[in-house]
């Protein structure tokens, strides 16, 4: 029996070192076909005929000038008279034709009557919201009231955040297209689950989900907010049904900001209690947050610190806007924006420099405090914070004002569920097949050093098939739960078939199979690696029958492991005449367990922290409170950071003793929590005053420089 | 986009006469940066398109011997960006310029696209009309998010801002904008090419539905200090929150006339004849140079949600003034 | 195709447009040819081509090959190739300008093929991502994107390299400043631009790995 575990680090061939993207060629060469690039024979274009309204009832709907148009091949009504819409962008009516032209003038035949019904599309002012304020009950940890009395300064303030949107780029839809006579489906779906959104897609078409088959080679951006069909793909599965023929559907970007995917809000008044020496005595915190008809769950509050005393409430505030969807750590950045902004305030309340501030209530943080230590001592150096830090405002002349800000955050990670199956032919070619996908983490690029590092093989003598639900079932990516599934799975496949390999070979090779090894393409005794058979001549002893392994995980040994944590610290500067914020630069020091592949792992922290740019500087999405229409749904007011927008960047990933043998623990998540908190406590630095809410916008910049007194919002 | 026939006539005569003489009927293709866009959102519907991308007279870039610079309508945003005549005697221009978009668009947009591209307005863009109403007749803009609207020449029905940089450069440097038509040529200030509709079937610009832009005349430079500064909240390829073109003629260090043009705070480039005053007689100092900036916004008006952009208004002249007299380009 | 007998005194009858051949275009290519070609009118004593409104015959040049499609005039560039051409390597994105992700050098320039029509990229030469290697060998930009990793999802990434070849092709020696204002005109969701910046550094022979 092979012992699960990952190899010490003098025998990784490719475990851990920076290797490229085993499909960045075709990435780089457009080569790689996205679902949205898929084109078939016969194939119609679908379009979606949208709610203009927040809230409304569908009154009535006239498709016949659509339906007696050429080249409309089907079209199909999605919300009957009667149904309540709930948000402007809601699917009434698909349809399906020749081509887009067609498609387009067929959407503006079809009428549709709406009555129009109230709605609350606004989220910053909760008093007034009325039925859509939901409060839950006010939750204690301690006695907060003692701890306020034992506090000798009380800090408090207000902090938020935006909703904002996914934005993927590549939107979210489909080509849907039926089989065998119209038995099977086949969707080229664009997905975060591949395996998982067989089901999905059977249950509404009412088929067996053994008739429904999902393939993607490549996707597009998901960030949370892909994992599973939506009723817009349902939709283009009855519309090719109905045509006989393939449907594309894919949102267009307007309808793709409006509906495919928010990320909640967060507001909050904070009250911290301290005392003047730092100590942190008690946290009160009164919250709300909006996202869409489910409300807004409460963020983790207060974030990482468990501070002994609090006092929180929270009201859901349920509004007319597109479902919230899971967003790349759901929660942690609002809670973590919320503390870390509050903690900020409180240490420069009392004077202290923040850095300090940490480090004297980092044992708040529990078992993870001495690494939190360590991180926060890395991430300070590699910005200078003891050499570059001043207390609040900086003196300088003139209007620009720089600053320093930090936070640190956690995830969990762990690893879903997974299967593979690892062919080795007599041949000596090697395949493994998973039905997981890669989002541009990297998956394809870690199964492939995974097998090759363990079976002594180069990587590309080991081709990788994902992305098909044929393929063994693997679990939806989220969570950060990808990498620590599918790296199990396939290190104990490969080792199981090593063990096999071995079997066969020994006699050969006039030894035991546990005095076995594999290594540079041979498979050779340990002691003496002189008497050894290649891979393809060990691989021969398997006779005619290749040999075919089931990875799967959860299994035996240790291979992965959850609970991650990062330290972030921001450099900024902010022009106080105009409001603008600018990144010098921002530091990220992550701990993850065993890296699969450095040069990948860090990837994901610079995709983070650029991403953090964003939010914390202009994402929003921004809602008309008459009409209740999203009003910025394209990328020119929905603003992304540019190539110029996001300063220096420096990662330190957390490696070697004390980290590997944890084994693996994803990461796409936890770099993306403190960004907002690092460059929202940073402008605090610079221009001594707390701006309360994300994104930090010139409107909202000046506002607070000119509540703290108006002279600095005055040239 | 709706169905259009199009058509790549190769004189201006021809183009004009394939333009209808209502705007629904007919529009002009250029750089298509701008147009395009309407036309998916369904904002303009033209039944026919007339590229005029063909007609050779509307390109170039000359300087006279005066030192006069003429623009043909067709030349794009990066070659007045890269035209060594051009970055030589009209830095300014080549600067304000380069700080357009980013680089696709400078390539495909047309300095006539820039002047006579539509607002921004994210209530016209989604189909409540330039003056953004709703069914009822109902304003949109003042009682609703005015966070990029204007606050000068806002006292309605417009609210949008105008979006034309160079536009609002143009004015500074005392620019002509030459037109044709059915009645041939028509040449008038940059600065009455703008104007503030006052009904939804008005337009904001002189121009009629069967005119094209020609070319733009620009006098000569010489002795007069420009420079231009932009309030963007991202780096590159990011509308400008406010925008000021300024030219200065001085004697000896003294201000003999100005001229300060905000671009982005009203519904078109606005001249503060204010700010102009308070030059006069005076050094460029970081004291007259505020007093400017104050005087150009003494007018302004927050709708609600832009007070902020007074504030860059304000810096914009600030600073475009302080670059000018130092000579630079900015 | 049919010759017309309008002239070039349509706008002094107050209209300004063939209405009436315009509805009778509309009305025959719903019926009878589904692609027309064009029309010829007289306007200001020359002829005048009208194609449109219904599908007429295209010839693109692209990557070096000559394709033809038979698109209505309102198709953009981008969507005949993606729709019509099956060339998919550009994307399409925001659809309004503003994220490069559908970038095409298109006569030795960058430009958004979602905001240039199909008909209007005629007789010109249109560069896409397929068109940058030569044979199986990678173009130095793509090889620098895959080296410093300057790509994550890769939707953006085609859009991106065709941005970054022009770019240099322009600035060969590129300086840090005019990296980043050269290449404003791309937009990435995953955050890539540390990489791409090294890319453009790389490609540019300037050394500079993204991780040293």
């Amino acid at each position: 029996m092979a012992e699960y575990k990952w190899p010490e680090a003098d025998k990784r061939t490719f475990i851990g070192k920076r290797i490229s993207r085993i499909d960045g060629a075709q990435k780089v060469s457009g080569r790689a076909k996205y679902s949205m690039d898929i084109n078939r024979p016969g194939m119609l274009f679908g379009k979606i005929v949208r709610s203009p309204h927040a809230h409304a009832k569908v009154k009535s709907i006239d498709t016949s000038a659509a339906e007696q148009m050429p080249g409309v091949k089907a079209v199909h009504i999605v919300a009957q008279v009667g149904t309540e819409l709930l948000w402007a962008g809601a699917t009434v009516v698909s349809l399906a034709a020749v081509d887009e032209p067609t498609a387009e003038d067929a959407m503006r035949a079809i009428k549709v009557e709406y009555e129009v019904l109230p709605h609350l599309v606004i989220d910053t002012d909760v008093k007034n919201a009325g039925e859509y304020a939901r409060p839950a009950n006010e939750t204690k940890v301690g006695d907060p009231d003692k701890g306020f009395s034992e506090a000798e300064v009380t800090v408090e303030g207000n902090y938020g955040m935006a909703v904002i949107t996914h934005c993927c780029l590549e939107p979210h839809g489909s080509v849907m297209e039926w089989e065998d006579d119209g038995k099977n489906v086949l969707a080229h779906l664009s997905t975060q689950a591949v395996s998982g959104s067989v089901a999905q897609i059977a249950r509404p078409l009412e088929i067996p989900a053994t008739n429904v088959r999902v393939k993607q080679d490549h996707i597009g951006g998901g960030f949370g907010s892909k994992f599973g069909p939506d009723e817009w793909d349902i939709t283009a599965a009855r519309l090719s049904k109905k045509a006989g023929k393939p449907v594309k559907m894919f949102n267009e970007r307007d309808a793709e900001l409006m509906v495919a995917g928010a990320r909640p809000s967060a507001y909050a008044k904070v009250k911290i209690g301290l005392k003047k020496d730092g100590t942190i005595t008690a946290w009160d915190s009164q919250s709300w947050a909006s996202g869409g008809q489910g409300g807004g769950g409460s963020p983790p509050l207060p974030y990482v610190f468990v501070i002994p005393n609090q006092r929180k409430q929270h009201t859901a505030l349920v509004n007319h806007i597109g479902s919230a969807r899971a967003w790349r750590a759901p929660g942690h950045p609002q809670g973590c924006s919320i503390t870390m902004a509050a903690l900020e305030d409180a240490a420069a309340a009392i004077g202290m420099d923040p850095y300090d501030f940490f480090i004297k209530n980092i044992a708040l943080t529990g078992q993870r405090a001495p690494i939190y230590t360590d991180e926060l001592k890395i991430a300070a150096d590699l910005i200078g914070w003891k050499k570059n830090w001043h207390p609040r405002g900086d003196k300088a002349a003139g209007p620009i004002k720089r600053g320093l800000g930090l936070s640190i955050h956690t995830w969990g990670g762990g690893g879903h569920p997974s299967d593979c199956d690892l062919t080795i032919q007599p041949d000596g070619s090697v395949e493994l097949k998973m039905g997981t996908q890669d989002l541009g983490t990297g998956t394809r690029t870690a199964l492939n050093i995974i097998v090759a590092d363990t079976l002594g093989l180069p990587m590309n003598a080991v081709k990788i098939s994902i992305g098909d639900s044929r393929y063994p079932a693997s679990g939806g990516s989220g969570g950060s739960t990808t990498i620590g599934g599918i790296s199990s799975s396939s290190r104990r496949a490969s080792l199981d078939a090593l063990d096999q390999i071995f079997a066969k070979a020994a006699p050969a090779l006039g030894a035991t199979p546990e005095d076995l090894e594999a290594a540079g393409g041979t498979i050779r005794v340990k002691s003496n690696p002189s008497k050894s058979l290649t891979w393809a001549q060990a691989c021969s002893k398997l006779g005619a029958t290749p040999l075919t392994i089931r990875g799967k995980n959860p299994g035996p040994g240790k291979l992965m492991d959850q609970g991650v944590g990062g330290a972030q610290m921001a450099d900024v500067s902010v022009d106080i005449e105009t409001g603008i914020v600018r990144i010098n630069k921002i530091v990220a020091v992550q701990d993850c367990g065993l890296i699969i592949d450095l040069k990948l792992a860090e990837s994901q922290v610079y995709g983070a922290l650029i991403m953090g740019v964003c939010w914390a500087l202009y994402e929003e999405k921004i809602m008309d409170a008459k009409t209740g229409r999203m009003l910025n749904p394209n990328m020119e007011f929905y603003r992304l950071a540019g190539i110029a927008d996001i300063g220096e960047m420096v990662v330190h990933m957390m490696t070697g003793k004390g980290y590997d043998e944890r084994g693996v623990i994803g990461l796409g998540e936890p770099p993306a929590v403190s960004p907002g908190a690092v460059i929202a406590n940073a402008v605090a630095n610079a221009i001594g005053v707390r701006v309360p809410n994300l994104p930090l916008t010139p409107d909202r910049v000046l506002a607070a420089l000119e509540k703290k007194g108006g002279s600095n919002a005055r040239i | 986009m709706r169905g259009f026939e199009y058509a790549s006539p190769t004189t201006k005569e021809q183009a004009v006469s394939l333009l209808g003489s209502n705007w629904a009927d007919a529009d002009i293709l250029a750089g298509g940066t701008d147009l395009l866009g309407l036309m998916k959102d369904d904002v303009v519907s033209p039944k026919r398109l007339v590229n005029i991308k063909d007609i050779k007279e509307l390109r170039g870039i000359t300087v006279g011997r005066d030192r006069s610079l003429r623009i043909g309508a067709l030349v794009t945003i990066q070659e007045l960006v890269d035209h060594a005549q051009v970055r030589q005697a009209f830095p300014v221009i080549a600067h304000t310029a380069g700080e357009i978009a980013g680089p696709q668009i400078r390539n495909m947009g047309t300095v006539g696209g820039n002047l006579c591209q539509r607002p921004r307005c994210w209530y016209y863009r989604a189909g409540y009309g330039l003056l953004a109403m709703d069914k009822t007749g109902e304003p949109l803009v003042p009682s609703g998010d005015n966070r990029y609207h204007a606050i000068l020449g806002n006292a309605g029905p417009a609210y949008f801002v105008s979006p034309s940089t160079l536009g609002t450069l143009f004015i500074a440097l005392g620019g002509t904008v030459r037109l044709f038509g059915p009645k041939g040529k028509r040449e008038i200030p940059v600065e009455k090419f703008f104007v503030i509709p006052q009904t939804e079937s008005q337009r904001e610009h002189d121009l009629g539905p069967n005119e094209i832009v020609t070319e733009i005349v620009l006098p000569p430079l010489a002795g007069v200090k420009a420079a231009s500064y932009e309030v963007r909240q991202k780096d590159a390829m990011d509308w400008p929150l406010a925008l000021a073109s300024v030219a200065l003629s001085l004697n000896g260090n003294k201000v003999r006339s100005a001229k300060v043009v905000m671009g982005y705070v009203a519904p078109v480039p606005w001249r503060s004849k204010e700010a102009e005053e308070a030059l006069i007689g005076k050094a460029i100092t970081e004291e007259t140079a505020k007093a400017a900036g104050d005087a150009a916004v003494s007018g302004a008006k927050s709708l609600g949600r832009n007070a902020y952009k007074i504030q860059l208004a304000r810096v914009a002249v600030k600073r475009a003034l302080l670059a000018a007299a130092g000579g630079g380009a900015k | 195709m049919e010759a017309d007998d309008d002239d070039g005194k349509l706008n002094e009858k107050g209209s300004g447009l063939s209405r009436r051949n315009f509805l009778k275009v509309s009305g025959i290519s719903l019926s009878v040819p589904l692609v027309m070609g064009y029309r010829v009118i007289k306007v200001s004593g020359a002829e005048v081509k009208l194609y449109g409104p219904g599908k007429v015959p295209l010839q693109l040049a692209i990557n070096g090959k000559s394709y033809t499609a038979q698109v209505e005039p309102r198709v953009t560039l981008l969507e005949a190739l993606r729709n019509e051409l099956d060339i998919t390597g550009a994307k399409r994105v925001c659809d309004r300008a503003s994220c490069g992700a559908c970038t095409m050098i298109v006569d030795g320039k960058a430009v958004y093929s979602c905001s240039m029509l199909a008909i209007d990229a005629q007789g010109k030469s249109i560069t896409t991502v397929e068109g940058l290697m030569q044979g199986d060998t990678l173009h130095p930009v793509q090889q620098a994107f895959i080296d410093n990793d300057a790509q994550q999802c890769g939707f953006c990434t085609p859009g991106f390299v065709v941005a970054c070849k022009a770019f240099l092709d322009k600035n060969p020696n590129p300086t840090s400043d005019q990296i980043q204002k050269g290449l404003g005109g791309n937009l990435c969701r995953c955050g890539t631009y540390v990489g791409v910046r090294a890319a453009v550094a790389q490609a540019a022979q300037k050394g500079g790995k993204r991780n040293g």
